[in-house]
């Protein structure tokens, strides 16, 4: 058919619908989806709690007549000096080995690993993104020295260097977030070099260096926007992590220097007592597991509202989990598979 | 015999197009290679892709030169080399009277708004994320040609004037059909007012009733403002309908060119007649009474091309002169002297290729 006979339907416009539509980004989409997702929403809920609690923890101290750093030694421990177990003596959560009131140093912790576990994620994304999108627009020998580097700072034993670092400069709360970040941004980078990778062969690419875009304008316009998606979820699972990272630190006394509550410090403290004690572990370790858990479920939450795929697949499971109800057991959260390369792919 | 055409060759027909001396683009004796590499950790290079391999073309101030040639030979490279976006291994590209060949991205900045490329894909062309207003707004942030209002004001009338509704601004492509997606690039090519628009394939992943608002558009848009366009394609009819000129490819050289009306009605490279009688035709009657030129083999790997003719392994009237010397691109008997194939035995008038393949191929 030639192009000629077919000129008389060139009148005929497209059709589009008239009124207008503010078209929705994929982030409206997405938390349209996310919003239909229980544990996600119950991880949000939690997480504004937490972060609440943590804000105005001073606040709870003052109410409850316990300062942090305040030393119960008559009430607050028991004749043999052993704490003093929760709801005795107005210490809700009872007390720890000298005497300090347990709920309100828990409360103190929770600014911490919130502060510790937010403020690297986001140094780390930061460094992270750019080091993952020059490496991959550019590639050639920047890209080599650059995927070396990462390789080698994820093989690198993260505890050896907090060890030396602690031993060098002494513990403190500016190593543990230097530390942590150290170590957070090549995995960010990683997935993001391999998206770039990928990305920049697409022609809108090739179109925007044809209008004359520079290569940071490439990168930061026509890239990054379509990395947001990965980038966020992982965020949003490197802060669980950063949280235990800077628990284990503390716990091993090498994070934040003893006195102050965080909840590695407290589990490190309660070693000795857990035998007479169980709430001075239980508590702090349940504080740091269901945050930790809140995140966790947060980010996979935002992984499956961002692939509309996952979510055909869930509905269709669940379907089939009703139709089966008593027989199967559904899955459970922890048992979702890690996340992987492939999955952040959209 | 030399395995590119002279320099000297390329001068006698660069009025290709008919526009004579004052060509907006002129392409010379244009050369880009692909090194392929071996190896591991140290790579080196085993040899060359010889995507376009000595091409000379010109096109004339408001008008359409159309590069035709089946898939690989080389016409995206060239038009690649030739907006800039990838260094050309030799030869030189003139626009406007200057020189553009390689230059750094900052001194190629004036020609960007001048030559602007609507690309094949409407679907990977358009960047998901962003929204149709901000992508064919771009080109005036990039060029800083105007401010935020300005900016939307003018997009929004590029938009009305490619056949969208203005309203659309706010939407993603997504939301747009294939057609629409199109004239969105359209309308970003458009936005700096260039001389030269490059269409890369620009109606191919189009529907046929698609392709022709498109190719309507473009043509009206030329009428409008003045515009050259660079038409790649491998649909004939699609060139035919839109070209003044054409260029023939082969495996990174042209095989035939010149005059739309020439070259479509005399072609005189074997390669060009096989072209054209294997383009699909409207009429039942003329489509039952041509007669096809099958071409056998496939198109040889262009980083080992054959010696002499690249074209003699395929060809129905190839001798043993064509594997031996390499045919110049030059003026063939009673054509007119744009008209230029590079071929030892072109095809005569009422020659009958059909035939010929079929008694020396099966």
């Amino acid at each position: 058919m030639s192009v000629t006979e077919l000129e008389f339907q060139a009148h005929v416009v497209e059709g589009a619908p008239e009124e207008a539509i503010q078209g929705r980004s994929q982030w409206q989409l997405t938390w349209r989806r996310l919003r239909h997702d229980k544990m996600a929403i119950i991880s949000i809920a939690f997480i504004v709690i937490m972060t609440l609690l943590a804000i105005f923890a001073p606040v709870f101290a003052s109410i409850l007549g316990h300062g942090v750093y305040q030393t119960f030694t008559g009430k607050g421990l028991s004749a043999d000096g052993i704490p003093v177990a929760p709801g005795t003596n107005g210490f809700i959560l009872g007390t720890d080995y000298v005497g300090r009131d347990l709920l309100v140093r828990i409360l103190y912790g929770a600014r911490i690993s919130l502060f510790v576990g937010l403020s690297t994620t986001a140094m780390a994304t930061v460094a992270g993104v750019i080091v993952g999108l020059v490496a991959g627009y550019y590639g050639g020998w920047v890209d080599t020295i650059l995927a070396r580097f990462i390789d080698a700072v994820l093989a690198f034993p993260f505890i050896v260097l907090a060890l030396a670092l602690a031993a060098i400069y002494g513990s403190s709360l500016a190593i543990v977030i230097g530390v942590i970040t150290f170590f957070s941004w090549a995995g960010i980078s990683r997935i993001v070099r391999g998206q770039t990778l990928s990305i920049k062969e697409k022609e809108y690419i090739e179109a925007a260096r044809s209008l004359g875009a520079g290569p940071w304008r490439i990168m930061f316009i026509d890239i990054l926007p379509n990395l947001m998606g990965p980038v966020l979820v992982l965020a949003t699972l490197y802060i669980p992590t950063a949280i235990v990272f800077e628990a284990t630190l503390s716990f091993l006394g090498i994070g934040i220097p003893a006195p102050a509550a965080s909840w590695g410090v407290i589990l490190s403290e309660a070693q000795q007592f857990y035998q007479v004690s169980w709430w001075y572990v239980v508590f702090p370790a349940t504080a740091l597991l269901l945050t930790t858990l809140a995140f966790n479920l947060l980010g996979d939450g935002i992984r499956d509202a961002m692939d509309p795929r996952t979510e055909r697949l869930f509905a269709a499971g669940s379907r089939r989990r009703r139709r089966r109800a008593g027989k199967t057991r559904p899955p459970e959260p922890g048992a979702l598979p890690p996340l992987t390369v492939s999955e952040l792919g959209e | 015999m030399s395995g590119t055409l002279p320099a000297d060759a390329a001068a006698p027909w660069a009025s290709a197009s008919g526009s004579g001396d004052d060509a907006l683009v002129r392409v010379d004796n244009l050369v880009k290679h692909f090194p392929v590499k071996a190896g591991g950790l140290i790579s080196r290079t085993v040899g060359h892709v010889q995507a376009v391999d000595g091409v000379s073309l010109a096109i004339g101030r408001g008008q359409t030169l159309g590069l035709v040639g089946e898939t690989g030979c080389g016409k995206s490279t060239l038009a690649r080399c030739i907006a800039g976006l990838i260094p050309a291994t030799s030869g030189t590209v003139t626009f406007d009277g200057k020189d553009i060949t390689n230059l750094s991205r900052r001194a190629m900045r004036p020609f960007r708004r001048e030559i602007q490329m609507i690309f094949q894909d409407p679907y990977g062309s358009l960047n998901p994320r962003r929204r149709v207003g901000s992508i064919i707004g771009d080109p005036f942030v990039i060029h800083r040609t105007a401010t935020s209002a300005e900016r939307k004001k003018a997009v929004q009338e590029l938009m009305e004037r490619v056949g969208l509704n203005p309203e659309h601004y706010n939407r993603f492509p997504a939301e747009f059909s294939g057609g629409q997606r199109q004239r969105i690039g359209v309308a970003r090519a458009l936005a700096l007012r260039p001389k030269l628009i490059i269409c890369d394939e620009p109606v191919s992943a189009l529907d046929v009733s698609i392709q022709a608002q498109v190719l309507n558009l473009l043509s009206d848009l030329q009428d409008d403002f003045g515009l050259s366009y660079l038409f790649i394609a491998h649909d004939l009819s699609v060139v035919r309908h839109v070209s003044d000129a054409v260029v023939v490819m082969y495996l990174g050289r042209a095989a035939e060119q010149g005059p739309k009306d020439t070259v479509y009605d005399t072609p005189r490279h074997p390669y060009s007649a096989a072209l054209l009688s294997a383009a699909p035709a409207a009429d039942p009657e003329s489509a039952a009474a041509r007669q096809r030129i099958i071409l056998t083999g496939d198109v040889p790997s262009p980083i080992n091309p054959p010696n002499g003719c690249r074209f003699h392994p395929r060809c129905p009237k190839a001798q043993d002169l064509c594997s031996e010397q390499e045919p110049v691109l030059e003026g063939k008997a009673g054509d007119p002297a744009e008209h230029m194939t590079a071929c030892h035995f072109p095809v005569q008038t009422g020659e009958n290729l059909a035939a010929a393949g079929r008694g020396s191929h099966s």
